[in-house]
């Protein structure tokens, strides 16, 4: 077995193959991706509905289609895959501990790594909701899983915590399956999922959708035999009296997705307390030389698209990196103003040829929103949106001449209405 | 006929059944529910406490002493996670400080060894995230940590390897006595024949003893725990106590011996199994905790749970054979300090009880070790690979965030006490018991039960009947 790699890619999901196809095309013909799952593609296999690919393709394919498009691309290099297999470590110099069945516990050593391990969903658990503790909880994911690659339905009477997209798809998901979803609640005042969801999804099969309400006691001692559900004040703290309780034997989570940075925590990877992802330069270069992340592990997604473009942009540099070593650096930091979650990349090398573009979410939302990227007092670039919501992650371009004549922090400012 | 019927497979009732397996007896433990361990010994703090808590001459400050010296020993035949992490009693004012001093000496009547009073200083050098109004600690060299349901599974799993019976789904509602022995109904209608009968039903204590004509009143208490992720687990390292008050030993900040940090319990009065989570236990648990210890990173939590506790009027550990009914043992109230003291219980019941009604004849093939007696997660990769190239379903993860293999979710399956559930599984293995959940792992461990079982996965449960985990085929 080959223990020596230009580029090791860590996940094979939505961002892994298009790293590593990238990678391959600026050159660096000795490339892997290491797997856990028995497939490429990740979670991207159990989104059956459609509506992936829409910038990228200009067609509205599923999950599973999406992923192939990348696949076959992939089958006409020569990219080495291991499925089945599990990054046990990782360490600053690129060492790379993995298991699988084969091979039993192996190291190889890599040029460049670049992690594209994706995220988990938050757990019931790391939401303190009081009750009991029986059959019938999922994360929508599990749901969705159950459903979509082993054909079973997780119950008849479903109450979805939270408004994120997979907990939308699976109200969807489970109507169509024959379960009754009573009630979607998210304890914010705005869903977290996209528009096109909330109405697709809910609207459409006269799904409720509760705004500023939470679960706050699970019952039943077996299997679930219903929920309480409160709304919430303006701190998120339910309130007394506003109590109803819903009868249901399913209830689904789908609060929140979490980067899965166990590996870079490992490698000593800076992480960014906005995107719970590694800290990165417009390269998708972390603080630790020729390890590069990309996709959900970075930031949380709401488009694949995204992920793919993300994740060629990490493919180039490793393969720049694994061929051609260190660059050097100028860099400058970014920053979110006022009512802006998170800016990324944090830094930016200003010694570039290439426009970049920055990615942000905010925290309201924002109509008749203009952008300002701001250098000091000094406005550089100003962008208009009708509309910013939370739920979707905005980008703005930058010419590589406008950034050349920057020095000192570059901070994204918003002014507009805010509801 | 048996020679002895065990009535609860919690860890008093393990570990007798496990010292009973050493001689040549016909023996038998009978659990109300589909898996052993479902009571107080799978949710609590698994503290091996040094023993200065109880007072001198009682029950629990003895068989707690004793227990906490045999605790490692019996881990390591087990093959049970055990770590000597040494406890400390935090005081946070002079008054305080005095009731350290009255239990340094409490323990040193009851035989604790290494007891030490620390000053503000020493205690923050050697824990430097205790709040700073901590004024000292009393510090037990002696107290451990250890996984509490591993080490019940482990000592059924191993009794049973030296020829003990399991009876699951046995819910004992009648026992009739006949001469020389016990007749002993479950609700199924299925009968037991014994010689002996060894009542260690915890919270059901007090029932099983009335249906022997005995009167001994149990109560149950709960206690609600939030533990977090492997992240936070070196916040500290020994385990924290406040100081006791008349109301009790109060919240503990710990490591667990997997690496999680616990936090908890709350003590609440109920009446019956109710071990529902409530929003008032667990923000008491967060408020004490922060009083504790700094910085406590609850964005890191990863579960919160509950556990019951059975204790009697004496708040002292019963363990005697009945007045009323010779042959009929009665283990009642086995509170905290009961998972520590449990080895030492396991080995003076039969020892003392029961050798007074049965002979023991030693086994001369008693095997001390239980299988498999390692963590495979802890194994060397040379040793790893050995295992993986005899079996490579040990070189496929199917738990990422406790990195749990699928040889070791089959062999949980097969191994004694046979794992039939999803949490049964988890139990033995960490399988779901890691950041997410089981979020991902879930659906992988309900096929594998189902492959195993002979079972379809709408078969499979969480924790036995009426918990089946689907509802059947999609369209």
């Amino acid at each position: 077995m080959k223990d020596n790699y230009g580029v090791v890619v860590i996940g094979g999901g939505a961002a892994g193959p298009a790293t590593a196809i990238k990678a391959y095309d600026c050159g660096e013909k000795s490339v892997l991706i290491i797997e856990r799952d028995e497939q490429l593609g990740g979670i991207l296999n159990q989104c059956i509905h459609n509506g992936f690919g829409l910038t990228r393709f200009k067609e509205s394919l599923t999950g599973p289609e999406y992923a192939d498009r990348f696949i076959k691309e992939l089958e006409k290099r020569n990219i080495e895959v291991m499925t089945e297999t599990t990054v046990l470590s990782l360490s600053a110099d690129k060492k790379i501990t993995a298991i699988n069945s084969q091979c039993g516990v192996f190291t190889i050593f890599a040029k460049s790594v670049v992690l594209a391990m994706g995220c988990r969903e938050r757990s019931r658990g790391a939401l303190n909701i009081p009750g009991s503790r029986p059959a019938g909880i999922f994360s929508a994911g599990a749901a969705q899983k159950f459903v979509n690659i082993k054909g079973f339905l997780p119950g008849k009477n479903v109450v979805i915590l939270g408004s994120g997209d997979i907990g939308l798809i699976m109200a969807r998901r489970m109507t169509l399956e024959g379960a009754k979803v009573k009630a979607v609640c998210e304890i914010m005042p705005y869903s977290s999922g996209l528009t096109r969801n909330i109405v697709q999804c809910l609207d459409d099969f006269g799904i409720p959708l509760y705004l500023s309400h939470t679960i706050t006691k699970i019952e039943g001692k077996e299997r679930v035999t219903g929920v309480v559900v409160s709304k919430v004040d303006e701190n998120k703290k339910p309130i007394s009296g506003t109590e109803i309780h819903i009868g249901c034997d399913t209830v689904l989570f789908s609060v929140g997705l979490i980067p899965e940075n166990e590996l870079s925590k490992e490698a000593g990877v800076e992480l960014s307390p906005g995107t719970k992802g590694a800290v990165v330069d417009q390269y998708r270069e972390t603080s630790v030389k020729g390890i590069f992340a990309c996709g959900n592990v970075l930031q949380v997604h709401d488009l694949v698209d995204f992920v793919s473009e993300e994740a060629e942009i990490a493919g180039k540099s490793a393969a720049e990196y694994s061929l051609s070593g260190e660059k050097i650096k100028n860099y400058i930091a970014t920053r979110g103003g006022s009512g802006i979650s998170y800016v990324l990349p944090q830094k930016i090398d200003v010694n570039t040829e290439e426009d970049i573009s920055l990615y942000f979410r905010v925290r309201l939302t924002i109509r008749n929103a203009r952008v300002n990227l701001k250098c000091g007092e000094n406005i550089i670039a100003t962008y208009k949106k009708p509309i910013l919501v939370p739920s979707e992650m905005q980008k703005v371009k930058l010419s590589a001449t406008a950034l050349n004549n920057i020095s000192g922090e570059l901070s994204v400012e918003l002014e507009g209405d805010k509801q | 006929m048996f020679d002895v019927a065990v009535i609860g497979g919690g860890v008093v009732g393990a570990m007798v059944l496990r010292e009973l397996s050493r001689y040549k007896l016909n023996i038998c433990l009978l659990e109300a529910e589909d898996d052993v361990c479902m009571g107080q010994s799978k949710a609590n703090s698994g503290i091996v406490h040094a023993g200065f808590d109880a007072a001198e001459g009682t029950n629990k400050a003895r068989f707690n002493v004793l227990g906490n010296r045999m605790m490692k020993a019996v881990c390591k035949e087990l093959g049970v996670k055990y770590k000597n992490n040494g406890s400390l009693v935090v005081a946070f004012n002079a008054e305080q400080v005095e009731t350290l001093k009255a239990l340094k000496r409490r323990g040193e009547a009851n035989g604790v060894e290494g007891l030490e009073i620390l000053g503000k200083e020493e205690l923050l050098a050697l824990e430097p995230n205790v709040s700073d109004n901590a004024v000292g600690a009393l510090f037990a060299r002696t107290g451990g940590i250890v996984c509490p349901y591993n080490l019940t599974i482990a000592a059924i799993g191993n009794a049973m390897d030296n020829g003990a019976d399991l009876k699951r789904n046995f819910k004992v509602v009648k026992v009739e006595k006949i001469n020389a022995h016990y007749k002993v109904f479950s609700e199924n209608g299925e009968c037991v024949e014994t010689r002996l009968v060894i009542n260690s039903a915890g919270i059901n204590s007090g029932e099983i003893s009335k249906l022997a004509g005995d009167n001994y009143a149990v109560h149950a208490r709960r206690g609600e725990y939030i533990l977090l992720d492997k992240t936070a687990g070196n916040l500290t390292n020994a385990t924290l106590f406040f100081t006791p008050t008349k109301m009790g030993k109060g919240i503990l900040v710990s490591p667990t011996v997997d690496g999680n940090l616990i936090l908890g319990p709350t003590a609440e009065e109920i009446v019956g199994n109710d071990t529902d989570t409530t929003a008032e236990g667990l923000a008491a648990i967060t408020d004490k905790a922060s009083e504790m210890i700094k910085n406590v990173p609850f964005g890191e939590t990863i579960t919160s749970f509950s556990g019951v506790r059975a204790y009697n009027d004496k708040h002292d550990f019963i363990i005697e054979e009945s007045k009323n009914n010779k042959g009929f043992i009665e283990l009642i109230g086995i509170e905290s300090p009961g998972l520590t003291a449990a080895p030492a219980i396991g080995k003076y019941v039969v020892e003392e009880l029961v050798a007074k009604r049965l002979k023991l004849e030693e086994k001369t093939d008693f095997n001390p070790y239980r299988k498999p007696d390692y963590f495979f997660g802890e194994l060397s990769s040379e040793e790893k690979n050995e295992i993986i190239k005899r079996d490579g379903s040990y070189g496929k993860i199917v738990c990422r965030c406790e990195k749990i293999t699928e040889g070791e979710i089959i062999s949980a399956i097969r191994e004694n006490p046979k794992a039939a559930s999803l949490d049964a599984v988890k139990r033995r293995t960490r399988a779901g018991m890691g950041r997410c959940q089981g979020g991902f792992c879930q659906p992988y461990i309900v096929e594998i039960l189902a492959r195993e079982l002979g079972k379809e996965l709408t078969e499979i449960t969480k924790c036995g009947a009426g918990s089946e985990i689907l509802e059947g085929k999609t369209k």
